[in-house]
């Protein structure tokens, strides 16, 4: 049986809950878990002020309640599960490097910001900045992977190094902006300025989208490793046409403002 | 012991401790697969003359490869794990990177690394690109028909090779038709491959010769021409082709499997004995004695 935290107490300034995350939880019992330290605000409170918290410490906990103003929640994780039954707030997985979030409803903005590893999975949609860096930081997300079924803002990836973003709707401006590697695989529409500024890493886009003056038309091909991915989101869920798995691509190379080694890989048949 | 009317002899094959990996050649259609899978395991024999010994070992269908594509898998062994990185280096970047379409991935789930790809990648030049999915490296070399995809680490595990049965007939066409016969009853099953042409052997060796620059030679003692010269043949009057089919495999019971199915395949009218090779016990690590997989079977 998981750890349960219900949310009783609606926060009125964001709550900040790193606690959260079962590398803390990491052999409590469930009063010394009640007097974990949070803050609200400025104000330095303890967990059982706004969770009611029952069920077993086994490093699998379900997370209920209006928790859009509950922030950091998975940060640093190593291991484990952490289920958020409804919608979270920001920072949610912020450098986490294990286990798995899985999210049943939407996530905010700056959702796992400079993750090194692990899964995230987001039922519904998620916010501006997902696995980017955090402003003045050079390097973003540095592996693991985040699959999201809904649409995302803008920035998504910002100065990633290493892993996967998936968005099975749409994503916003400036996707992959300054991205130094990684794969970002977007199914539906993608705003403007997709991989501005980028080093190397791969932007994928199954449907046509605009391409920065920047980048040059390499050749249209059905690159192998496109078909291993898109096998591997099929399995994750993800409704994709065999069409597309076997279809071909363009390869636009950018951003010549940089590196020149990125590459935006658009569905072209 | 006889199975209708061929005699099981009672003897053992004399079977040695390998090296084995997996590995599995996708491409565009199964035509392309089987080119570069028939280069890859072509001289690939015997670790004698060869340095190591590779075969098919099964056709992959399209939903069940990696990538979505048809595919064939591949099982290549070494007598020592040293150097089977070199050779899955050299074949793979010869035969499988060469071949039109290609992609090459490892197919061992467990087992001690060896990198390949991460050694063929330096032939892009610095236009390589890596990916990692799933927690795997893969790399991406830029080639004239688009890119090679090969997984940057292979996996390798202990294995056995040098699983035999010897075919004693009373003429060749019947002998071939039994080793034929033992062939496709024992290419049905995983984790082995038989790595001589289309499985069979007709050159088996002893070990020794009389001129000293040669560690093998032929087997006298099963070559029918020599029966009244040799003073060791293993063949009566009644003999006259021998053949033998050599079996390589990820484990000892799937080589024990395949020579238990092996027997009992080629168990025909005009075959009159089934044994099978061996150095006295002295040289391979495994004994399979023929009556012990029959007994087992029963």
């Amino acid at each position: 049986m998981p750890l349960h935290l219900k949310l009783h107490t609606t926060p009125e300034v964001p709550l900040e809950a790193e606690c959260i995350c079962p590398d803390r939880m990491r052999g409590l019992s469930i009063d010394d878990i009640n007097r974990l330290i949070v803050f609200h605000g400025n104000r330095e409170m303890h967990l059982a002020d706004f969770f009611e918290c029952s069920g077993n410490n086994d490093g699998d906990i379900r997370v209920a309640g209006d928790l859009v103003n509950v922030k950091h929640v998975g940060s640093t994780m190593s291991f484990g599960l952490i289920t958020i039954e409804g919608d979270i707030g920001v920072h949610a997985g912020a450098a986490m490097s294990g286990g798995k979030i899985l999210i049943e409803g939407n996530a905010s903005d700056w959702l796992a910001p400079e993750m090194l590893g692990g899964e995230i999975e987001v039922r519904g949609n998620a916010g501006h900045l997902v696995g980017s860096g955090y402003r003045g930081s050079t390097v973003g997300m540095q592996g693991g992977e985040i699959f999201i079924h809904g649409n995302v803002k803008n920035e998504t990836g910002h100065c990633m190094r290493r892993g996967l973003i998936v968005v099975g709707g749409t994503s916003g401006d400036f996707t992959g902006v300054n991205m130094l590697a990684g794969t970002i695989i977007v199914i539906g529409e993608m705003g403007t300025r997709t991989g501005a500024g980028m080093k190397r890493g791969s932007i994928i886009s199954l449907t046509k989208t605009s391409i920065l003056p920047t980048f040059s038309l390499a050749c249209n091909y059905s690159p192998v490793f496109i078909k291993q991915y898109l096998h591997y989101l099929l399995k994750k869920g993800y409704d994709i046409d065999s069409k597309i798995i076997n279809g071909h691509f363009e390869r636009w190379c950018g951003d010549a403002v940089e590196l020149n080694r990125g590459e935006v890989l658009l569905y072209a048949d | 012991m006889k199975i209708k009317s061929t005699e099981i002899v009672d003897t053992y094959a004399e079977a040695f401790k390998m090296y084995g990996c997996r590995f599995i050649i996708t491409a565009e259609n199964k035509q392309w697969a089987m080119a570069a899978a028939q280069s890859v395991t072509g001289f690939a024999t015997s670790v004698i003359g060869c340095k190591c010994e590779a075969g098919i070992e099964k056709l992959i269908a399209a939903e069940e490869s990696p990538d979505g594509r048809p595919g064939v898998s591949i099982l290549l062994f070494t007598s020592d794990k040293d150097t089977i990185g070199k050779r899955l280096l050299e074949r793979v970047g010869q035969c499988v990177m060469t071949c039109p379409s290609t992609a090459c991935y490892n197919g061992l789930d467990e087992g001690e690394p060896v990198i390949v790809g991460g050694q063929l990648r330096y032939f892009g030049d610095g236009f390589q690109i890596s990916k990692i999915l799933n927690d795997k490296r893969m790399w991406r070399i830029p080639v004239m028909d688009g890119e090679f995809l090969v997984d940057d680490t292979f996996t390798y595990q202990k294995a056995v090779g040098g699983g035999n049965l010897l075919i004693l007939g009373t003429n060749q066409k019947a002998t071939l038709r039994a080793a034929s016969a033992a062939v496709k009853a024992m290419r049905e099953l995983p984790d082995i491959i038989l790595p001589f042409p289309n499985g069979v052997v007709r050159s088996g060796s002893k070990v020794g010769s009389r001129y000293k620059s040669l560690i093998a030679s032929t087997n006298d003692a099963y070559c029918p021409i020599l029966k009244a010269v040799t003073k060791q043949t293993a063949l009566n009057d009644q003999i006259n082709s021998v053949l033998e089919i050599v079996i390589d495999g990820l484990t000892l019971e799937a080589v024990e499997q395949a020579m238990l199915v092996g027997i009992h395949a080629a168990a025909k009218p005009d075959i009159k004995k089934i044994s099978a090779g061996n150095y006295g016990g002295g040289l391979g690590q495994y004994q399979i004695q023929l009556h012990e997989l029959l007994k087992r079977d029963a």
